[in-house]
């Protein structure tokens, strides 16, 4: 298995409170990882080193390295703006802009110049809304504000845009936790198709839902990574008491 | 029903009436004194407006007369001091929501909430010792300036709030794409901030058309039509004062009708505000 990103002794603090502890794990590539833990474990937290989203909190600190294809992310000179382009990000609450659907899409695209003329780039937002599997029901209405799709729409939407700047790794933080169940099995259906194209990291509070999409799944408690396996054998057969207590919720 | 009531809640339900009865008391007496002023101006006013008066100079006593020109000078020294203080405002907003959390933001942030807090006559004399008396005379460009130096405090501050009121997980989703800091600030949080931005650009416009002291010694005022900045300018303001302590009953008329007009334009830039306020996502 070749990791694409390998997170090698990190520790992390909001000032002086430390929250995450010495933690060590490799995401392969084209497979889908997933976080699970109780509230406040840390697998957000751990999700935003990733694409270093926790750079915008003035007292965050960090030790430790985050390879991405073998490459430091948090070494000096590293291109912050770069890195986010190639590490994508979606978030629990969807947060579309207060724009139109396609400007929405189009947004990525553009700050970054990827397209090459206009009809690239409504080709480009097309292609993105396909793979989010939002275009049937978006298609018609493609100039009016995000602001008017449903929950679950919107959260497509925001994968959509992630998806169009063409990222190499997916994080995905909660995507699911705001939706009723219909429109999360679209989500989980959509994010293990995504799973031939790119590597995704999915942090979840509903174990089952680790279990139906992931590959492997990473168990976080109070900053420190518990357990790391296959995810079959992680529900039925787990190394740890504590992973075990925790699936068969005997407590979290 | 009452009398199975104990003593208690009587008494409860007597402070209760009473309070809500003076809080309403108060709200009518607001209300009632702004109705009161509106009513009286127009009352005062309104005969004595008419073409000639809103298009002619000011005339010696007796021959008629309007604001004219006084409407021109509040028009070119608001909307040189929108054109400096606006920019100039909405940006210094920007960089103390989105950067303005050091020394430097809350040093800034202390002194343009004691500008807000100092007296607009100050502001007259300071702009008198800066520009007026370098320039040795008044005019509209000093004019200008005082009500923009007026105007970039208020329009800064409430940009400010504005652009906090922006969620951060919008600010989050464009940094998460790969945009940098300043794209972020300036085609997502902006645009989502617009029409609060635009609100508290209207008010300060309002504001600074109301001002008289700060155009006293700076612009001075001027019979005739002026289209340049380098000239004493008249305003509405200036001219309502001449005219309201004047001795001649025609010129209190006239007085009366300039304030009309001036209240006028007050409220439609506060109405205009609500509409753009209703727009909102």
């Amino acid at each position: 298995m070749k990791p694409k990103i390998s997170i090698n002794n990190l520790d992390f603090f909001y000032g002086s409170d430390q929250a995450l502890f010495d933690i060590t794990l490799d995401i392969p590539e084209n497979e889908i990882v997933a976080f699970i833990g109780p509230s406040g474990c840390g697998k957000s937290t751990f999700l935003r080193t990733l694409n270093r989203m926790n750079d915008t909190i003035p007292i965050a600190s960090l030790r430790g390295e985050v390879l991405l294809d073998g490459e430091n992310i948090y070494a000096p000179g590293t291109d912050v703006v770069a890195l986010r382009r190639r590490v994508g990000m979606v978030f629990q609450k969807s947060n579309p802009f207060p724009k139109s659907i396609f400007d929405n899409v189009a947004y990525g695209i553009k700050i970054n110049g990827i397209h090459s003329g206009k009809s690239d780039l409504a080709d480009r937002v097309e292609k993105a809304l396909h793979d989010a599997a939002l275009w049937d029901e978006v298609k018609d209405r493609l100039n009016t504000s995000a602001f008017g799709l449903s929950g679950g729409q919107q959260q497509r939407l925001c994968i959509a845009r992630a998806l169009a700047v063409q990222p190499e790794v997916i994080l995905m933080d909660e995507p699911a936790s705001a939706l009723d169940p219909i429109a999360t099995q679209k989500i989980e259906e959509l994010v293990v198709q995504l799973k031939q194209y790119y590597t995704i990291v999915i942090v979840t509070h509903n174990m089952q839902q680790a279990a139906r999409v992931s590959d492997r799944t990473a168990f976080f408690m109070l900053g420190k990574l518990v357990e790391y396996n296959p995810t079959q054998r992680m529900f039925t057969n787990p190394d740890e008491k504590l992973t075990e207590d925790y699936i068969t919720g005997r407590f979290g | 029903m009452a009398s199975t009531l104990s003593k208690d809640q009587r008494k409860r339900r007597i402070v209760n009436s009473v309070m809500t009865g003076l809080t309403a008391a108060s709200a009518v007496s607001v209300t009632g004194i702004l109705l009161v002023i509106l009513g009286y101006i127009t009352y005062q006013g309104l005969s004595s407006i008419s073409i000639e008066f809103l298009t002619d100079t000011p005339k010696p006593v007796g021959e008629g007369g309007g604001i004219g020109n006084a409407i021109l000078g509040s028009a070119m020294m608001t909307g040189l001091a929108a054109l400096i203080g606006l920019p100039v405002g909405i940006l210094a907003g920007v960089y103390l929501a989105e950067f303005g959390d050091g020394w430097y933001g809350k040093t800034v942030r202390f002194i343009a909430d004691t500008l807000i807090g100092t007296p607009s006559i100050i502001i007259g004399i300071f702009i008198y010792t800066v520009v007026v008396m370098p320039m040795g005379r008044q005019s509209g460009l000093a004019g200008g300036l005082a009500l923009a130096v007026i105007m970039i405090p208020i329009v800064a501050r409430t940009t400010e709030e504005m652009i906090r009121l922006v969620p951060n997980a919008m600010r989050e989703g464009a940094l998460a794409l790969g945009a940098p800091q300043w794209r972020v600030s300036w085609n997502i949080v902006l645009p989502a901030a617009a029409s609060g931005i635009a609100t508290g650009a209207m008010l300060a416009i309002a504001r600074i058309t109301g001002e008289t002291a700060p155009l006293l010694f700076t612009a001075l005022n001027s019979r005739f039509y002026n289209f340049y900045y380098d000239q004493p300018m008249a305003s509405l303001t200036v001219q309502i004062y001449n005219y309201a302590t004047g001795p001649f009953e025609v010129e209190h008329a006239m007085a009366w009708a300039a304030t009309l007009l001036l209240v006028g334009l007050i409220l439609i830039i506060n109405i205009a505000v609500r509409i753009v306020t209703r727009k909102r996502f």
